[in-house]
């Protein structure tokens, strides 16, 4: 059993004047095999938060628990975890068995016995037969499983990725997604997987902590961050495109900004009370459906439209509306949400 | 096939500056060099005479080059294995990101702007019997700083003269490996530390084989650098010390120097060059086959 348990974690770099804080008290509880996605933007500090459970960075403050043990002290060999880089950190002069086998080496696993797990890893990936190659002989790709294979030979408790899809291309990601889904549903790890992607994260997440500034701004299922997104840096990080957040006083009051998704507004024919009107710039036509950009009153609005309705041209002025109920509020001040 | 001779006067025009002027400073005085190798001339290096192929053979066999050859296997075997692992060490030690490393890099890189004269004449100073720092330091301990002093004993002339070289290129081998281990992925080294690897570990493992190709490049060329090792011979011992049958004399010491045997003997030195040629040439063919197959390149 291995829940990972932050509390009060700060890291911060430099001192003095030019000290900044990587990671800010953040505190997060990651169940028994959770699939736990670091959401954020770059230098957000969810990196440097997966390296802190790793035992790559110590933090500043705060304690670090895996399966109930405190592990601040404790070097990364003895904390069970395995980590995939993005580079995936190959040893460049060792063959596929070689790498994969090296963790069990270095545990001191005789030579047969490695063997054997190392193949049935391989496997596992479908890599069984580039056993002999060299990385440098691979695509990226297949080095990516080989990192992967690497991480699960010696079947860890916690299992750290750090954008280990982002070296691929957009068709072999969407295929890493759903494989490593299965290799979740597999293992009895903990997965902890820092990416950028929203994508990736609603995806794969069993739990999506989203991250800014060294904060955690929210933690929660993907529906749930979706749905109810806690503040406007989350609402406007998920969803593609992302959600609409209107300027105060647009719709409804002086102290409160409105967001909807694209695909909650709808073009109607006749204005109204309750329409906005909308300056149309671009229209895209996807295929399966059709997205509307333009102007609301000087904010950015995108309107996802099935492909079957019309669409309209682009600088006619639309009405659109926005249902009561698919409306998100926030504080005009502190862009959290307000609930009602 | 047409194709390449209709291109052949542009080839050869472009290639013109070049075949001029390794024409001039490097295959003539080569041809040269073999010619003359047969040859016996006066003192002057004047009105000379073929006397067979065969000399090339009666200098090899002979003691002076036999002494000399040994002797230059010798200063090599000290000069190339302390120098990679003491530049290999110290590029290690200051790979850190520690506060003020920089001042031990600059120190520990700053021979490579020195001389190996000015090198030689340090450690002259330092080894001098008699003003030398290291013989009034550690005279209780090792008699013979002293008595008669590290360059004049007939046993431990020679590893002092390979000792002042090895310090002399230190600097060459600290700067090369020191850009080396800072192109070595840092991710590397972390995904070994997670895995589970000890200092040594990740040394052996991530560290020397990343290293290798820079390694066998340092290899050869302080190699090649020990078979022509002159000045610090001309500068600390002059082949000698006196009494003794030349024990610092290498090979380059043999060829040149002001007193060794066959000098002023153009014939006999032509020989000796062209032989000190062959011989790194083969070093070099068999470093390169031999370590090569244990270095890795990366892709």
């Amino acid at each position: 059993m291995a829940r990972v348990q932050l509390d009060g974690i700060t890291k911060t770099f430099g001192s003095g004047a030019t000290a900044v804080n990587a990671v800010d008290n953040v505190s997060l509880d990651i169940d028994h095999h959770a699939f736990m996605v670091l959401l954020g933007p770059s230098g957000c500090g969810k990196s440097t938060l997966l390296r802190i459970v790793a035992g790559l960075d110590d933090p500043t403050a705060g304690e670090v628990r895996i399966g109930d043990k405190l592990v601040n002290d404790v070097l990364p060999k003895g904390r069970d975890v395995a980590m995939v880089f993005q580079s995936y950190a190959l040893y460049p002069h060792k063959t596929v068995a070689a790498n994969i086998e090296f963790p069990l080496k270095v545990r001191g696993v005789d030579k047969a016995e490695r063997r054997s797990q190392a193949l049935a890893a391989a496997t596992s990936l479908g890599l069984e037969k580039l056993m002999d190659r060299r990385p440098g002989e691979l695509s990226g790709g297949q080095r990516q499983r080989v990192a992967l294979a690497r991480a699960i030979v010696r079947q860890p408790a916690v299992f750290c990725m750090d954008e280990p899809l982002s070296n691929l291309d957009a068709k072999l990601r969407t295929e890493t997604r759903a494989e490593l889904v299965d290799l979740h549903r597999r293992l009895d790890s903990t997965f902890i997987y820092v990416t950028h992607d929203q994508v990736e994260a609603m995806t794969m997440a069993t739990s999506i902590a989203v991250m800014c500034d060294g904060k955690i701004l929210q933690t929660g299922t993907p529906e749930q961050i979706y749905a109810r997104p806690a503040t406007v840096f989350v609402a406007q990080f998920i969803g593609t495109p992302p959600m609409n957040v209107l300027p105060a006083g647009v719709l409804e009051g002086e102290s409160v900004r409105v967001g909807f998704r694209p695909e909650d507004a709808r073009i109607v024919a006749d204005s109204s009370d309750d329409t906005l009107p909308m300056d149309v710039r671009l229209v895209e036509q996807l295929g399966h459906e059709t997205l509307v950009f333009g102007d609301v009153q000087g904010a950015k609005v995108v309107v996802r439209q099935p492909a079957s309705s019309s669409a309209p041209a682009i600088s006619d002025t639309v009405s659109i509306s926005v249902p009561l109920g698919a409306r998100h509020r926030f504080n005009a001040d502190s862009g959290e949400r307000i609930e009602r | 096939m047409k194709r390449r001779w209709r291109d052949a006067p542009t080839a050869l025009m472009m290639l013109a500056p070049s075949l001029a002027l390794l024409g001039l400073f490097v295959f003539y005085p080569l041809v040269r060099a073999i010619w003359l190798g047969q040859q016996a001339c006066d003192n002057t290096g004047n009105a000379c005479h073929s006397v067979g192929w065969s000399q090339y053979i009666d200098v090899y066999r002979s003691n002076e080059f036999q002494n000399a050859l040994g002797n230059t296997f010798t200063f090599a075997a000290i000069t190339v294995p302390l120098g990679i692992i003491l530049g290999v060490g110290l590029a290690i030690v200051a790979d850190k990101h520690l506060r003020g490393i920089g001042v031990f890099r600059t120190i520990f890189s700053s021979t490579i702007a020195s001389s190996v004269a000015v090198a030689s004449l340090i450690w002259f100073v330092l080894l001098n019997p008699q003003l030398g720092a290291l013989a009034n330091v550690f005279d209780g301990i090792f008699p013979v700083l002293k008595r008669p002093g590290l360059l004049n004993d007939g046993g431990t002339a020679l590893p002092a003269v390979a000792l002042s070289s090895v310090w002399a290129g230190l600097g060459f081998t600290f700067v090369i490996v020191t850009a080396a281990l800072q192109s070595i992925p840092r991710d590397l080294y972390e995904s070994a530390f997670v895995d589970g690897a000890g200092s040594w570990r990740r040394f052996t493992n991530v560290t020397l084989p990343m290293l290798s190709p820079t390694l066998l490049f340092i290899g050869v060329v302080i190699t090649a650098r020990a078979f022509q090792a002159y000045g610090e011979v001309d500068l600390l011992t002059q082949g000698g010390p006196n009494a003794a049958g030349r024990p610092t004399e290498t090979i380059a010491y043999f060829i040149y120097g002001k007193t060794s045997r066959i000098s002023n003997q153009l014939g006999l030195q032509s020989a000796s060059a062209v032989l000190l040629f062959i011989i790194l040439l083969v070093l070099s063919f068999i470093q390169f086959r031999v370590l090569e197959r244990r270095v890795h390149y990366a892709n």
